[in-house]
């Protein structure tokens, strides 16, 4: 085109960044390329092979190998020989290895860009400016706690071996979320990329050799999901880590179901973009550029609900529409290019259906004209307006350019549209009015929020989601606690207090109890569901009683009870702390009464009965000490703003007790999670209930709301596994022991838990001894009484 | 005032012709302003990292550039010599042997205006005769708009008689300092009516208004009492024209349009130096407002040493050779 045209038609015209360091890349590797175990290249033992392409052109551009189950062998094998030398190596040491890669990744990093917009089909304008930056910022920071592991996190160590599976949105940077902070805390790693994008990762793992990485400490091997299957479910590794779709997510956790595994899981979502009457307009239509135009939409934390306020939605999308209409679709690696190609023409063919399926449901479908390239995979940037909660579009994730409209009336009907999802990863907020937006961020069921800005990320900020949106966090302090686990081995010791002693006998002066125990439902002492009633014997075989035999629907009402009881959560801390005090007094107050019983139950020595109960009245102490002191942080990420770090609980919890120490592994258990604001479903001890039943009247008699504590009574991993296949329970923790047959119940919850991607924590009882601080109580069951949300807020006028 | 508009049309209207009649003062609208300064400065940061020009299009796009400055001369030290000089620059920015490398040598290229202090106008209304490059008179006591206000007016009276048909107004700063806006409105709309047939500039002196809001509440006001082009700066202030103050104000523009139909002229003032400063600004225009304000019609850069700048990328781009600043003809 001639000057003379152009100052006419005044056109972009191409931009194309050159590729040609990527093409003498992938031309040197013509052969095809092996998987890095033990710090060098192998062939993939099974000869099958496939092929990455460019999803822009369809051109093929490498060859890899499908790692089977002898080659996820072998990485495991080199990953667990490196890492006693890993983490042995220091915080120092590993700091200079994690310091080295950041530098390597910002040496390369146009040709680690060019290749990411290659095979992942992203435009080169985001490669460049925001996935590798991120990439090197992710590794400087995590050098810095590499640094600092050993006086930041003295009481942690490293958890040994690491599997880690990836998706194909952020090849490169999920990686460097994966890789990061594990081998800062010491681990050694195997990661799998995803089959769609592996080359950033072969890359990656070059320029680690060149680095000189010790051999094993990164493995990468290539493959498909049955590579990914046999990796995360391998015995030899310690934690799985995965990013990914929720299915898969769930598999995950229904295949490592009792592996006694770390597990951490970076899901789907659904992420509302909220915008109030008073928000920058201009400024919110940009924000969903960023939001759902960003990566074609095939983002993981995407804004794709937009819920504008009823009085401006139709100026909002007027203006949405314009802003859509000069959006360029085209060649990924041309640099004036916002929307490049979809990864797959299966996700092509995804988008396609479920679009169609949002009009044939009733949603007014708009689309720009746009250039749209003739071949390859791309699809347009879709606005869907008059949208309702019911229609699919507005459930599931569709993982590309297409946003979903709705309108509320009040701050209220948003949160409630907000939250009305099985996901819970992220949200944005556009108001001028902070009062509304920091009212509304706490409300929100989402991992991160993000007030008058949308998709920032930051090695320094922790990301991750509610609900089935998954768990754990990546980034910042809380997503170093990912990759570690608490330096002290338990001290085994014989509970003392556990049934069957021959020198156990029952006190004399317990007169015999003839009653049974109800229920605890709703802070009311209710009868089993089921009318029947289960005996409690002494250790000699004396009756002491009975308690109700709780079933199915005890839990269904329990449950429902600690919904109700939400109020909890939002009181202040300084009122919760008053109650656990409270309740410390008045079971102090009792202190006789429960020794006791403890002894009538377990034929405990007077002594160690009577230190039980002093324990219990200390834990209650504590966690009242702690109600009002386990604070958040706020992040110094790079921008004009703060992010704050608040620790939220997690809403309902569901519990099961071990048969030692009764009385005191239930305070344990249950005064961390309501102190943090949780309301909790209890299944106590079936061996030794009485300690429970009998504190229901401690609460009553201390200001626990009805609902916050709910204690169920009878078959417990029956109770259990109800519990951690009831939806609206947020987390279940199962306190037994882990070497027998109870073992196998752990795996039950950690299985039942997959259907809605609950939180589960199996605390191995016989490993811990209640009565030391060190292992009964503290920061770890706090953190496993919350979730971390980070909030984004950057300001100025 | 002719233009009493019904109550927010949704749907942009389609430009009228001719001048913005403006429209009643409306302070409701005023009040509703909103500017997030994090935001705004998000997408000024990434809006020049996502659209670039290369080779021929950046040759072309740099013409245009060209054909959109107000050469500027405002100094103390300013003579008719000088002057004169500067209009013969304005007539042929670029060397004819560049052009004709460019394949555009049949293009008729000058710059925009050339703006210069109201003694001066007369000086360049003659050397610019029969160039059809207008003459800009900056006006109303210039930089700091504080002279008594029958002097401004008359000062305004005074360019368009010596023949000046563009006049860059100041606002008074405190107007909108204080929130005085029917004081803002009524100081611009008499303004206004003293350029006559001559385009009215308004400056809002960005760099005084302390927030991005207030050059957002100056804009609209501006744009109400009857500007057809505003004014980032002076080129006086310690901060001038910006990207993020060029974002709200054409996203003004963007709404004023479509409250009233009528299309405003965007002018950054001050502190533009580089081509690649000015490519930044044209594909601001063009994202946030389009095509037709990538036009010296409705698009004016207020510059003094962005010409030569440009004049070397272009001779870059003809020789392939990196070009010396003493090689291109002075203004």
């Amino acid at each position: 085109m001639s000057i003379v045209e152009i100052l006419d038609t005044m056109d972009y015209g191409p931009a194309p960044e050159a590729r040609d360091h990527a093409d003498a890349w992938l031309a040197a590797h013509a052969d095809g390329f092996g998987l890095f175990v033990g710090g060098a290249w192998r062939p993939a033992k099974s000869a099958e092979r496939f092929e990455t392409r460019d999803p822009a052109t369809g051109t093929t551009l490498a060859t890899l190998a499908q790692a089977g189950k002898a080659d996820v062998d072998a990485a495991v094998r080199a990953a667990r020989a490196a890492q006693g030398g890993w983490a042995a190596l220091g915080g120092h040491g590993r700091a200079r290895h994690l310091y080295a890669l950041a530098r390597l990744v910002q040496k390369n990093s146009r040709l680690l860009a060019t290749l990411e917009t290659l095979d992942n089909g992203k435009p080169i304008r985001e490669t460049r400016d925001i996935d590798i930056p991120l990439v090197a910022r992710h590794f400087y920071h995590h050098a810095g706690w590499a640094q600092l592991m050993d006086s930041e996190f003295p009481d942690q160590r490293s958890l040994g071996v690491v599997g880690q599976v990836i998706p194909w949105n952020f090849p490169l940077l999920m990686l460097a979320w994966k890789v990061a902070p594990a081998l800062a805390a010491g681990n050694t790693v195997v990661l799998k990329p995803a089959e769609y994008t592996s080359l950033t990762a072969l890359l990656f793992a070059e320029l680690a050799q060149e680095a000189g990485l010790p051999p094993g400490v990164l493995n990468i091997i290539t493959g498909d999901g049955r590579s990914g299957e046999m990796l995360v479910a391998h015995t030899g590794i310690d934690k799985v880590a995965f990013t990914g779709s929720t299915e898969v997510g769930r598999r995950i956790r229904a295949a490592t179901a009792g592996q006694g595994k770390k597990l951490s899981l970076e899901l789907g979502g659904k992420s509302p973009f909220i915008v109030f009457d008073d928000a920058d307009m201009d400024s919110a239509v940009e924000g969903l550029v960023d939001a759902i135009w960003f990566n074609q939409g095939q983002v993981c934390c995407a804004g794709s609900r937009l819920l504008t306020h009823e009085g401006v939605a139709d100026r909002l999308y007027v203006k949405v529409r314009e802003r859509m209409a000069r959006l360029r679709v085209g060649n990924p690696m041309d640099k004036s290019v916002d929307i490049g190609a979809i990864v797959h023409p299966d996700q092509l063919r995804r988008i396609e259906t479920l679009v169609a399926q949002g009009v044939d449901e009733g949603a007014k479908l708009w689309q720009p004209q746009l250039d749209m390239p003739k071949s390859g995979c791309f699809y347009p940037p879709t606005l869907l307006t008059e949208v309702t909660p019911s229609a699919t579009v507005a459930q599931e994730e569709v993982f590309g350019p297409v946003l979903v409209a709705m309108t509320f009336r009040t701050p209220d009907e948003a949160v409630a549209l907000a939250n009305n999802s099985r996901y819970g990863l992220a949200a944005s907020i556009w108001t001028e009015n902070i009062n509304l937006a920091l009212d509304i961020a706490p409300k929100l069921k989402a991992g991160v929020v993000w007030v008058n800005s949308t998709n920032q990320f930051d090695a320094a900020c922790g990301f991750g989601g509610y609900r089935e949106s998954g768990f754990g966090r990546e980034g910042g302090r809380e997503g170093m606690y990912e990759y570690m686990t608490p330096a002290a081995q338990p001290k085994r010791r014989t509970a003392p207090a556990r049934g069957g002693r021959k020198t156990a006998t029952a006190p004399k002066n317990i007169p015999a109890v003839d009653r049974t125990a109800k229920l605890y439902i709703g802070g009311r002492q209710v009868r089993a569901d089921g009318g029947y009633s289960l005996p409690v014997t002494a250790v000699g075989g004396t009756s002491l009683g009975s308690v109700g035999e709780g079933n199915r629907k005890d839990i269904r009402d329990a449950v429902e009870a600690a919904r109700k009881a939400q109020a909890w959560s939002g009181a202040t801390a300084h009122a919760r702390a008053q109650v656990l005090y409270y309740v410390a007094e008045n079971l102090s107050a009792r202190t006789a009464e429960f020794r006791d019983r403890i002894r009538a139950m377990t034929g405990a020595t007077p002594k160690a009965a009577g230190r039980e109960v002093d324990a219990a009245v200390s834990r209650l102490f504590t966690y009242a000490a702690w109600a009002d002191k386990f604070d958040g942080a706020v992040h110094a990420p790079p921008l004009r703003g703060v992010t704050l770090a608040m620790n939220e609980p997690l809403g309902i919890v569901g519990m099961a007790c071990p048969d030692a120490h009764p009385l005191l592994a239930f305070v344990s258990l249950v005064a961390p999670a309501i102190a943090v604001g949780n309301r909790v479903v209890v299944i106590p001890s079936p061996r030794h209930p009485l300690s429970a039943t009998d504190f229901y009247q401690v609460l009553d008699t201390s200001d626990v709301p009805g609902g916050v504590v709910n204690v169920v009574t009878g078959a417990r991993d029956a109770l259990m596994q109800t519990l951690a296949e009831h939806d609206e329970v947020d987390a279940v923790w199962y306190a037994g022991p882990a070497a027998n047959a109870a073992a196998a119940n752990a795996a039950a919850v950690e299985h039942a838990s997959a259907g809605d991607i609950k939180q589960t924590w199996i605390i191995d009882s016989d490993g811990c001894d209640w009565l030391d601080p060190a292992c009964g109580e503290g920061r770890a069951f706090l953190r496993h009484a919350t979730q971390v949300k980070n909030i984004w807020i950057p300001y100025g006028e | 005032m002719s233009a009493q508009l019904e109550s927010l049309p949704l749907r942009k209207q389609p430009g009228r012709e001719g001048r913005n009649a403006g429209m009643a003062l409306d302070l409701d609208w005023i009040a509703g302003l909103q500017v997030n300064r994090s935001a705004v400065e998000r997408r000024t940061a990434t809006l020049v990292k996502r659209r670039t020009v290369k080779k021929a299009w950046q040759a072309a796009w740099l013409l245009k550039a060209v054909s959109c400055i107000d050469l500027t001369t405002l100094a103390g030290d300013d003579t008719p010599g000088r002057v004169r000089r500067l209009c013969a620059k304005a007539r042929q920015p670029v060397r004819r042997a560049v052009l004709e490398a460019l394949g555009a040598g049949d293009v008729s290229l000058t710059v925009g205006a050339v703006c210069v202090y109201h003694t001066m106008v007369e000086t360049a209304v003659a050397a610019l005769a029969g160039s059809g490059i207008p003459v800009a008179a900056v006006s109303t006591g210039f930089p700091a708009g504080l002279s008594p206000f029958d002097l401004r007016l008359r000062e305004i009276e005074a360019s368009v008689h010596a023949g000046a048909r563009e006049i860059d107004i100041v606002i008074t700063r405190g107007h909108v300092l204080t929130g005085d806006w029917p004081a803002l409105y009524d100081e611009v709309r008499a303004f206004r009516e003293a350029c006559g047939p001559a385009h009215m500039k308004t400056i809002l002196g960005t760099g005084d208004l302390g927030t991005l809001r207030n050059v957002a509440r100056a804009s609209v006001v501006c744009m109400m009492a009857g500007a057809d082009f505003i004014k980032t700066s002076t080129g006086k202030e310690s901060v001038n024209a910006t990207l993020p103050i060029s974002l709200v104000m054409t996203r003004m523009i963007r709404d004023y349009q479509t409250r009233s139909g009528h299309r405003i002229g965007f002018k950054p003032a001050g502190g533009i130096s580089t081509a690649k400063d000015a490519l930044a600004y044209l594909i601001l225009m063009k994202e946030e407002l389009g095509r037709d304000w990538l036009e010296p019609t409705l698009f004016r850069f207020g510059a003094s040493s962005l010409l030569t700048d440009i004049e070397r990328q272009l001779d870059h781009h003809t020789t392939g050779r990196y070009a010396a600043v003493y090689r291109q003809p002075m203004a």
